[in-house]
Order: structure tokens, then C-alpha cells, then sequence
């Protein structure tokens, strides 16, 4: 398995530069936006802009004409309480439907370009990619399970021999022994968040459509994730929790003014951690991989210098090979520690404390 | 430096929108693969873990059966050659038993045959010897009839006649 993934990667790394030139390509075509604009700078807008959620789907831009798979927007103005829909291809230029104009592939009030007047529940470049995930993920999940029943108590195959391990070792080596004896009543949320999470991080790894978009490194998604988690770890709280949440037994009085604040503060700082750990180690794993690659175009100078271009290659490509299997690696290991770190603040929460044993 | 065209706090701050499809998206997922998926997935594992927990007790148990059987077989046909052992042991015994009285019974009538003949041998000597004795005495009168009728000269003819006659019968 390891073998695979490391071929895996390779590929993803080959195809790397390709989707780079692509977008290489739009700067040229940009001219008159990006005059006057150094090549980092420039490169700093793309990269922003890649790791940004978007109202349009890029594949490419070929010949100065960008290719975009268009996306349903759904906009709720709150000044006139207005839903309007429409599909992202029909903002063409500079055109106005409903007051609405796109801007750099992201749907914008006409009158103020900003985004701030209306609420946009659009399906966007991310919602896109995470129900592809989604879909993945159950037809993964439904094959597998409808396998077990088929196969009884046969050794798994194909597809049930990727999914037991990792099952097995969530069920067994981070669940169990974190959550503690009630286990069985988190699974399906410890379970669906770990692969949630990992076929997030893994379709953003893909670098092109219909993934590469930076879903689980979007703020959004690590708030509504850890949001889900705190409201798991604190509707499951038992007696014994929140009294230790409260009023810490064993502790003198005047020490609870300072120690209850801070247990409260706790409560929301551990679910905070979880959006932010996610957050930065995705979002920064894609700004990694897409600097290095933008290496490439900095050295040629947006095109201008084959040697330099050749040799940003031949810098660029090594590096970014290695970081992204470190990427895999990651996309790995932040689904699991968000796992991890959700079983221990719920075992926490509906551990059973003995009277008998004094705190620590 | 010329404007940016992102704004550096959209990166941070959590888009509404996306919370809102994050989160319909997420309970959607926990509630279809989660629960009807991900939670038999983990049950199947941990009955085929069972069954094969099961089955590992049960191999062990049969095996060591299975011991039993044999010891117990070889315990069995131990017996029963010990068993056959005996009973040709038994045999053999009442064999030489049923000859050896056939014999000592054979010896007896034999005996017995015999002390019957010599019985018979004895009866008829002492009546043979009787009536020798009869024959003699009778002959005797006839030889003292004989000898009185003839002319007895002297006595001491007499009696040298006389010690011929008795000389005679005692050689018979």
C-alpha cells in the first residue's frame, strides 16, 4: 500500500505542472490587469485565488478563452430578501444579472462589489467537490457494506481490504480506547468524520477538476465540522463533566473563580483548535505545493525565459514531488487526528468518574 | 505595491453559505453512511472476528477430542487384546484340564480293570487250587485204595511207597 501511494503521488506530481501552465497561460492573457504587476505578485493572487472558494468551477484557459464548469448560484439579498438563481455561465464579462456581477469567478452585489448584501448559498466550486466526495465516499461505503453481507465471514477483497484496516483501526485503537466503554454510540460520527475529512483532503490533492479545490483548508468547512463536533461533545456531557466543567471538586473556592472561566473558555477553545489545526495544515499545504510549482513561472519570468523556466522546473519538480506525498501524508494524518482528538474530548465528556477515587 | 485583488480576511472568515452546505452535507453523510454503512461495516468486522474466535476454540477443542478418541481407542484396544488374551489363556487351561481328568479317569478304570481281572485271577486260582486239592485228596484214596490192595511186605516198603507218593504230590 505504501508503494501505491508513493506512485500515487508521483503521478499527481507529474500532472502538476500542467495544471500550473494552465493557469500560466490566464496571466499572459490578464495582460492589462496584471501590467505593472511583479511575477510574485501575480502569483500570489493565483495561489489566493486557488485556495479561495469560487462561484465557477476552472478546468483551464486555452488560447485567452477560460474553461469553466458552470456551478448553480443561489442568492439571498438581505436588503430585499430577494432569492435569486441562476448558473455561473451566464455572467458573461462584465454583464449584471439581478444585480449580481462575477469578479474573478466569485459573484459580487453589482452596485457595491461586495459581498457583504446577500448570502450566497450557492453550489460552489467547494460545495461541488465535497458532494462528489460525498458520492464517492457512499458508493465506497455501500459496496463495502453490501460485501460483508455477501461475503459472510470470508477474508475481505478489492475494495473491503482498503476499508478494514482503517475502519479497524479507528474502531479498535483510537475510538475504543479514547471514548471509553459507551464507544459503539460515537462511531458512525467518529467514522463519518475521519473519512469526511480524508476524501476532503484527498480530492483537493487531485490538481484538476473535478478536484483540486481547497475544501477542507476553507474556514468555513473546519467551522461547520468543528461546530458539529462541539455540540456532540457537549450534548453528550454527563453529570460528573460539566460538574467538573463548573465548579472543580477538590478545589478550593477562590481558585474556581479563575478555574471555572477557564474551563468554559476551554470548552469553545478545543473545538476552535480542531477548525484551525485543519484549516492551516490543508490551506498551507496547497500555498506550499503551489509556490513551488509557481517557482517555475517566476524563474521564466511569466513566460519570457525558457532557461529560467527550465530551471525552476528542474528545481521545482523534485521539491514539489516530495511535498506532495508529504501532502498525502497529511491528508492521512489530520483526518485522523481530528478523529483522535474528537474521541478524547467526548470520552472526556461521558467518562463515569468513581467517588471512591479522589481527582487528580 | 499595487492592489491585491483578494482580500486577505476572506481567507478567515467562515463563509456562511459553506457552513450552511458544509453542515447539511456532514449530517447528510453521518446520518445515510455513517449509520447505515460505517456502523454494519464495523459490526461485520467484529462478528467475523467472533466467528473466528469461535471457530480457532472450536478447532482447538475438537483436536484435543480428538486426542481423547485416540488414547482412549488404544486404551481399548489394549483391553481387548489383553481381553482375548485371556480367554485363550482360559481355553488352553480347560483343555489340559478336560485331558488331564480324562486321563486320570482312563488311569482309574484301567485300575480298577485290572483289580477286577486280578480278583477273577484269584477266585478262580483258589477254585482251581480247590479242586486240585479235591483231585489230590481224591487221588490220594485212589493211591490208598491202590496201596492197600496190594501186599504191603514190609513197613519199611511201607513207608519208603508212602514218602514216594507224598514226594509225588508235593512235585505236583
Amino acid at each position: 500500500m505504501v508503494v501505491k501511494s508513493y506512485i500515487y503521488s508521483l503521478l499527481l506530481a507529474l500532472f502538476l505542472p500542467f495544471a500550473a501552465s494552465a493557469e500560466g497561460a490566464a496571466h499572459a492573457e490578464h495582460g492589462a490587469e496584471d501590467a505593472g504587476k511583479s511575477p510574485s505578485e501575480i502569483v500570489v493572487e493565483k495561489i489566493m485565488h486557488h485556495i479561495a472558494d469560487a462561484n465557477e468551477f476552472h478546468i483551464a484557459t486555452v488560447g485567452g478563452e477560460h474553461i469553466s464548469f458552470p456551478l448553480p448560484c443561489i442568492l439571498y439579498s438581505k436588503t430585499t430578501g430577494k432569492i435569486s438563481f441562476m448558473m455561473s455561465s451566464q455572467f458573461h464579462h462584465e454583464e449584471v444579472i439581478d444585480g449580481y456581477r462575477m469578479d474573478h469567478g466569485k459573484i459580487v452585489d453589482a452596485a457595491t462589489g461586495e459581498r457583504n448584501t446577500f448570502i450566497d448559498f450557492s453550489i460552489t466550486k467547494n460545495v461541488f467537490q465535497m458532494l462528489l466526495g460525498v458520492v464517492i465516499l457512499a458508493l465506497i461505503m455501500f459496496s463495502v457494506k453490501s460485501a460483508y453481507a455477501k461475503r459472510g465471514n470470508k477474508a475481505p477483497k478489492g475494495l473491503q481490504s482498503w476499508i478494514e484496516p482503517i475502519v479497524s483501526f479507528l474502531a479498535d485503537d483510537v475510538i475504543k480506547p479514547n471514548v471509553g466503554p459507551k464507544y459503539e454510540k460515537f462511531l458512525p460520527f467518529l467514522l463519518s468524520i475521519f473519512f469526511f475529512i480524508l476524501i476532503n483532503n484527498l480530492l483537493g490533492l487531485v490538481p484538476f477538476f473535478p478536484g483540486s479545490a481547497n475544501v477542507s483548508g476553507n474556514i468555513a468547512f473546519t467551522f461547520a465540522l468543528a461546530a458539529i463536533t462541539f455540540l456532540v461533545i457537549n450534548l453528550n456531557g454527563n453529570k460528573s463533566y460539566w460538574g467538573h466543567v463548573l465548579a472543580m471538586p477538590g478545589v478550593p473556592k477562590w481558585v474556581l473563580v479563575i478555574l471555572t472561566p477557564v474551563e468554559i473558555a476551554g470548552l469553545f477553545i478545543k473545538p476552535i483548535a480542531l477548525m484551525l489545526r485543519l484549516f492551516g495544515n490543508i490551506t498551507g499545504g496547497h500555498i506550499a505545493i503551489l509556490s513551488i510549482v509557481s517557482l517555475i513561472f517566476i524563474f521564466g519570468e511569466m513566460g519570457k525565459s525558457v532557461g529560467g523556466a527550465s530551471l525552476g522546473s528542474a528545481m521545482a519538480i523534485p521539491i514539489v514531488l516530495f511535498v506532495n506525498a508529504m501532502e498525502l501524508f497529511v491528508a492521512f494524518l489530520q483526518a485522523y487526528v481530528f478523529t483522535l482528538l474528537s474521541s478524547i474530548f467526548i470520552g472526556a465528556a461521558v467518562e463515569e468518574h468513581h467517588h471512591s477515587e479522589e481527582h487528580h | 505595491m499595487h492592489i491585491l485583488a483578494f482580500k486577505p480576511m476572506e481567507l478567515i472568515t467562515p463563509d456562511l453559505g459553506l457552513v450552511f452546505w458544509t453542515t447539511l452535507i456532514f449530517l447528510i453523510f453521518w446520518f445515510l453512511v455513517g449509520k447505515l454503512a460505517l456502523k454494519p461495516i464495523v459490526k461485520s468486522i467484529k462478528d467475523r472476528e467472533l466467528t473466528i474466535e469461535d471457530a480457532l476454540a472450536a478447532a482447538d477443542k475438537a483436536k484435543a477430542e480428538m486426542q481423547q478418541l485416540q488414547s482412549d481407542n488404544a486404551a481399548l484396544l489394549k483391553e481387548a487384546r489383553e481381553e482375548s488374551a485371556k480367554i485363550l489363556k482360559e481355553a488352553k487351561e480347560v483343555k489340559e484340564s478336560i485331558i488331564a481328568e480324562a486321563h486320570t479317569r482312563a488311569k482309574d478304570e484301567a485300575a480298577k480293570i485290572v483289580a477286577d481281572a486280578k480278583l477273577e485271577i484269584d477266585a478262580q486260582k483258589k477254585a482251581a487250587l480247590a479242586e486240585v486239592k479235591n483231585e489230590v485228596s481224591k487221588l490220594s484214596v485212589d493211591i490208598a485204595q491202590k496201596v492197600i490192595g496190594r501186599e504191603l511186605d514190609s513197613a519199611k516198603d511201607q513207608q519208603a511207597y508212602i514218602n514216594s507218593l507224598v514226594e509225588k504230590i508235593n512235585v505236583n
